[in-house]
Order: structure tokens, then sequence, then C-alpha cells
């Protein structure tokens, strides 16, 4: 009568109206820690003002976008917009996910019900992409009040910003899955502080030497940078859509793994 | 066992029910129907595979072999539709440990896609029904273990579930939150909630099963009312003494005879009899002198002894 049972284990797909309960949930939390989640969005800010201007002083007009030279500020501004995307994404899937992932148990619970793993993978992901969205958005208002917004290709800025915070909330949430303990953060740290400091975001990448160039063009910041600059600049080449298209395929790699992983956590 | 007629409305079934983890099998060929209405149990030590079973009937593990149905559909292929009509307090309470009390209910309520506000309506009834309306808009951490308890019991009913999974619903509670927690699955049963349990308890499976099954190593050993259980794998009374470590080695022989069965466990001496005070009479005619002499009637614990020659709870 029934069929047996031996077969291979069938994926459940995601289903938006599932996913959207989760995204509920965290607007629930986040209802009464409103301050917690708008902190990561001075850090870039913080940035902006120290070095693009500070420092910025100093540099002159000293970098050519375009053959024609600009302030430094507008030169780094938008590296920071593409850094808070990332920020916002990376809080939310490493650090939060992991907690309701390994302590919380949360996903455990939500399983018991219609949700599946690729419906907790899409919620969290939407949140985190929410988030990052959010950071970006504000970062946007923060750059046209500071006249650092030099084309109206800026609008693209906040969706060029989505695509950033959906790739590497990707990723994030695939790397929460492999860790083990608290500890293991410091890795995705060294990972990170790297990626923010090296990926064009404070220089061009003609100041690196040959193959170092090659290397920097490996990391998702640089093309996310690279992304957000033309746009607020209004630089706009074909090489855009390299940066996208990268950051595409890692968002699909990251949720790949990371529906992956999941099932074999949470659904032995 | 076959029961072809009732079978069909089986709200969980399952024959020859398998499952692997790697070379470890957790569940080994099991048998079990289990009837709309019913409060049914699976009673074992830990590690018998009760949990196992539950994950597989409750969809989040799928079985490495064998035929299951619940609700009359197919895990593996509607995990989705069971899971909204489930109800399922799992070993570990799970709550979201980030929501206050309310919220837990409420954010729930709406993972079953239930409208807002007979979600927030839902919440008001179950504070109601498991007595923490007071503590509604606490945090969870803080509450004791019986409160996060009849909470994540509260989870359970949010979907207003046919079939109610409950994993070990008291361990770890002291007696009167276990009372207090029974009473609610009591009324449950009263209003027609069918409920699977598990428990290592046997005072809970007599308290609430209706028929149970007996785990042990994956397999099911042995299966019926927890009456029937009884009168068919023990006696009628139980006569337990307790002697002096010393005391012990002299005991040889001096046993023989005076009941059906005799088990000698590590700390007391059980004597399977119809008559308890006979056959403690008989022993102080045979100069046995036992520290303390108890008769009791048997229980479900003294069934598993019999089937597996260990105590439940080791």
């Amino acid at each position: 009568m029934i069929a047996s049972l031996i077969t291979r284990r069938r994926i459940q797909l995601p289903a938006a109206g599932r996913a959207a309960h989760l995204v509920e949930r965290n607007t629930v939390l986040y209802r009464r820690h409103w301050l917690l989640l708008v902190s990561g969005f001075f850090e870039p800010l913080l940035y902006l003002l120290a070095i693009g201007f500070g420092v910025g002083a100093l540099v002159g007009q000293s970098i050519t976008l375009n053959g024609r030279p600009v302030a430094y500020a507008v030169f780094v501004a938008p590296a920071m917009m593409a850094t808070s995307a990332m920020n916002g994404a990376v809080y939310e899937t490493a650090f939060n996910f992991f907690f309701k992932l390994k302590y919380s148990k949360l996903y455990d619970a939500v399983l018991a019900t219609p949700l599946g793993v690729a419906d907790v993978a899409l919620g969290e992901i939407t949140w985190a992409l929410f988030r990052g969205s959010l950071y970006a958005l504000g970062f946007l208002v923060a750059m046209a009040a500071l006249g650092l917004i030099k084309s109206w290709w800026a609008l693209l800025a906040l969706p060029a910003a989505m695509l950033i915070g959906f790739s590497f909330a990707a990723v994030g949430t695939a790397t929460s899955t492999f860790v083990r303990t608290w500890q293991d953060f410091d890795l995705v740290l060294i990972v990170m502080i790297p990626l923010f400091l090296f990926s064009a975001t404070f220089y061009p990448i003609t100041v690196y030497p040959g193959p170092l160039q090659a290397v920097v063009q490996f990391s998702p910041l640089y093309h996310g940078v690279s992304l957000v600059r033309s746009l607020t600049t209004g630089s706009i080449s074909p090489g855009l859509l390299v940066d996208a298209s990268y950051l595409v395929i890692l968002a699909f790699v990251g949720l790949a793994i990371a529906g992956r992983r999941m099932q074999r956590l949470l659904l032995k | 066992m076959v029961r072809s007629s009732t079978d069909a409305a089986a709200l969980v079934h399952a024959r020859g029910l398998t499952k692997h983890f790697g070379a470890l099998v957790a569940v080994n060929g099991i048998d079990f129907d289990v009837a709309r209405g019913e409060a049914f149990g699976f009673l074992g030590p830990n590690g018998a595979g009760k949990t196992s079973t539950m994950r597989m009937i409750n969809c989040v593990s799928a079985p490495s072999a064998g035929e299951l149905s619940v609700l009359g559909l197919n895990p593996v292929t509607d995990g989705p539709r069971i899971r909204a009509r489930l109800g399922v307090v799992p070993q570990a309470d799970t709550l979201d440990t980030e929501l206050r009390v309310d919220e837990n209910l409420y954010t729930y309520a709406r993972y079953f896609d239930m409208p807002r506000a007979l979600a927030r309506q839902r919440t008001r009834e179950l504070l109601e029904f498991v007595q923490l309306t007071d503590r509604a808009h606490d945090e969870v951490e803080p509450l004791s273990g019986g409160m996060k308890r009849r909470l994540t019991i509260a989870r359970a009913l949010v979907n207003e579930p046919e079939l109610l999974l409950l994993d070990e619903p008291t361990t770890g509670l002291d007696p009167q939150a276990r009372h207090l927690v029974w009473d609610r699955l009591y009324r449950l049963k009263q209003q027609g909630v069918t409920i699977v349990l598990t428990t290592h308890y046997m005072d809970e499976a007599e308290q609430l099963c209706d028929r149970l099954v007996i785990m042990d190593k994956a397999r099911i050993v042995a299966e019926g009312s927890p009456r029937r259980l009884i009168d068919e794998y023990s006696t009628r009374e139980v006569l337990e003494l307790r002697f002096a470590i010393d005391a012990r080695p002299g005991l040889d022989g001096k046993l023989a005879g005076v009941a059906d069965r005799v088990e000698l466990l590590p700390d007391r001496v059980l004597l399977y009899t119809h008559d308890g005070e006979a056959a403690a009479a008989a022993l102080h005619g045979r100069g046995v002198r036992p520290e303390s002499t108890l008769i009791r009637r048997s229980t479900l614990e003294d069934v598993f002894l019999r089937l597996t020659g260990r105590s439940l709870i080791e």
C-alpha cells in the first residue's frame, strides 16, 4: 500500500509564505531590541568620517576615477556602504544564526511545524538581507547628505548592496554550520578583517603588484565595492556585470552548502 | 496483532520501521498502530529507540527502511501537511529563549500560518490552560523547569493538533510539577486528543497510556494495556525484601519454592507471587529475617524486569 521508504530522502522545497513567518519572528524580537539592530550601521560611518574625511584631508585629490580626480571621501564612501551591507548580513548569519542553530535549538522547534530547512534558510537569509539593506539605505542617505554621490546611477547602489547582503548572508549561513564553538568565530574575524581592509576599500586595486591584484579579485567584498563605487560615482562599464555575476554565483554556492549542511545537522 | 479493520483508521501505522545511524541500529523493524483518540506509549530505558521513533513520526527524520504512515500520509513526501496537524513536545525544551512567554506562543502559531487575531486569542487561551497567564510578559529563561515544560506543552497545542507527540514529558521535573503536567495531559485525553508519548517512568505510562509497547534495544518486546501487560508478564503481588549487606550470602536455598519467580537485584530481593502475605509468612518460618518487607502490586517496572532482565532506570 505505501511505497517503500528506502527511497532517497527528498528535500522539501522552500515556500516564501512559510519562510516569511521566520522573518516575522525576528521582527517580533527586534521590535524590543531595535538599538541592537541599528548599532551595526555606525561602524562604517565612523570609518568614513575618520578615514574618508580625516585621512582624506591629507590625501587630497590624488585618486582618479574615469580619468578625473575625485575627493578621497567620494572614493571611500561607496566602499563603506558595501561594507555596511556585508556587516549587517554577517552579524545576522554568523553570530545570531549560530546561536539559534546550536544553543537555543530554535530550528529544532521550528522544524516541528510546517516549515522545512529550506524555509528556515530562506527566512534567515531574507532577514539578514533585510538588515544589510537597512544599513546600506541609511548609508546611502548619509552619503547624499554629505555630498558624496556623484551620479543618478547611485539609485541602483541600493539593489547592489542588497546583492552584497544576499551573498554574504548565504556564505555566512554556510560558514556557521561548520562552526563548533564560539572560539571558532575568531577564525571568522581573521577572514573578515583583511577582507574589509584589502578589498580596494581604501585605495585602488592598482596599488597592488600584478599577482596580488589577482588574489584580491577573489574577494567578494572587492566585487561589492567595485559595484557600489561604479554606481555612486557614475563610472559605468561592462565590468559591473562580472562583479554582479561573481556575487550571484557565490550566493547560490553558499545557499546550496547551507541547505545541505542544515539538512544533515537538523534532520538526522 | 494484525487488525486490518482498524489499520485503515490508524493515525500512525508502522511496519518493519527501521532507523540506522551509520552502523548503529536505533530502531530495528518495529510494528505498531495508534488509533484515533488513544493514548499510546513507548516505554523503555534510555537508548531503546523511543526518541528516534518519535522523530520519524514527526517527519524530521527519514526512516531507513520499512513502512510508516502518519495521519494517512507519507512522512517523507508530505512532511509539511502532516506537521501542520501535529503537536510536538520534544525531550529537551526548545523554547525561543530570545522571546517572551506570550511571544513564544504567538510566533509559534504564526509558523502554522494562523491569522494574527486568532494567534493572539490562542495565546491567551493556552496560557490560561497551562496556568502561566501571570508570566505572559516574562522572559523564558527564569521560569522553573515545570513552567517551561507547561509552556512547551501549550506551544504544542497551538494548532489544535489531532495528534500530540510527547517525548519524555516529565523527565527532570519534581513530583509536584509532574502531577500538574499529568493533570493537563489527562484533560487533553478527555477532550479526545490522540496522544503518543515516550517515557521511562512506569507510573507515567500507567497513569496516561491506554495501550503501550515496551521497547528494548531498538525492538518492541511486548504490547498491550498496562493492566494486560502486568497480568500477562507478572504476578498479582510482589514481596520486596531488603537485607543488611552481610546477610545476603546466607539466603541461598531459603527462597526456593516460596514464590513463582525470584529476582535478586543489587539493593533488594523481589519475590513474585499471587499472595505476598503467605510468602512473607513462609519465609519467616524458614528463619529469613529481612531489614524491611514490603508487599505491593505488580507494576510495569516488574514487567520490564521480567522481559529484559534489567531495571528501567539504571
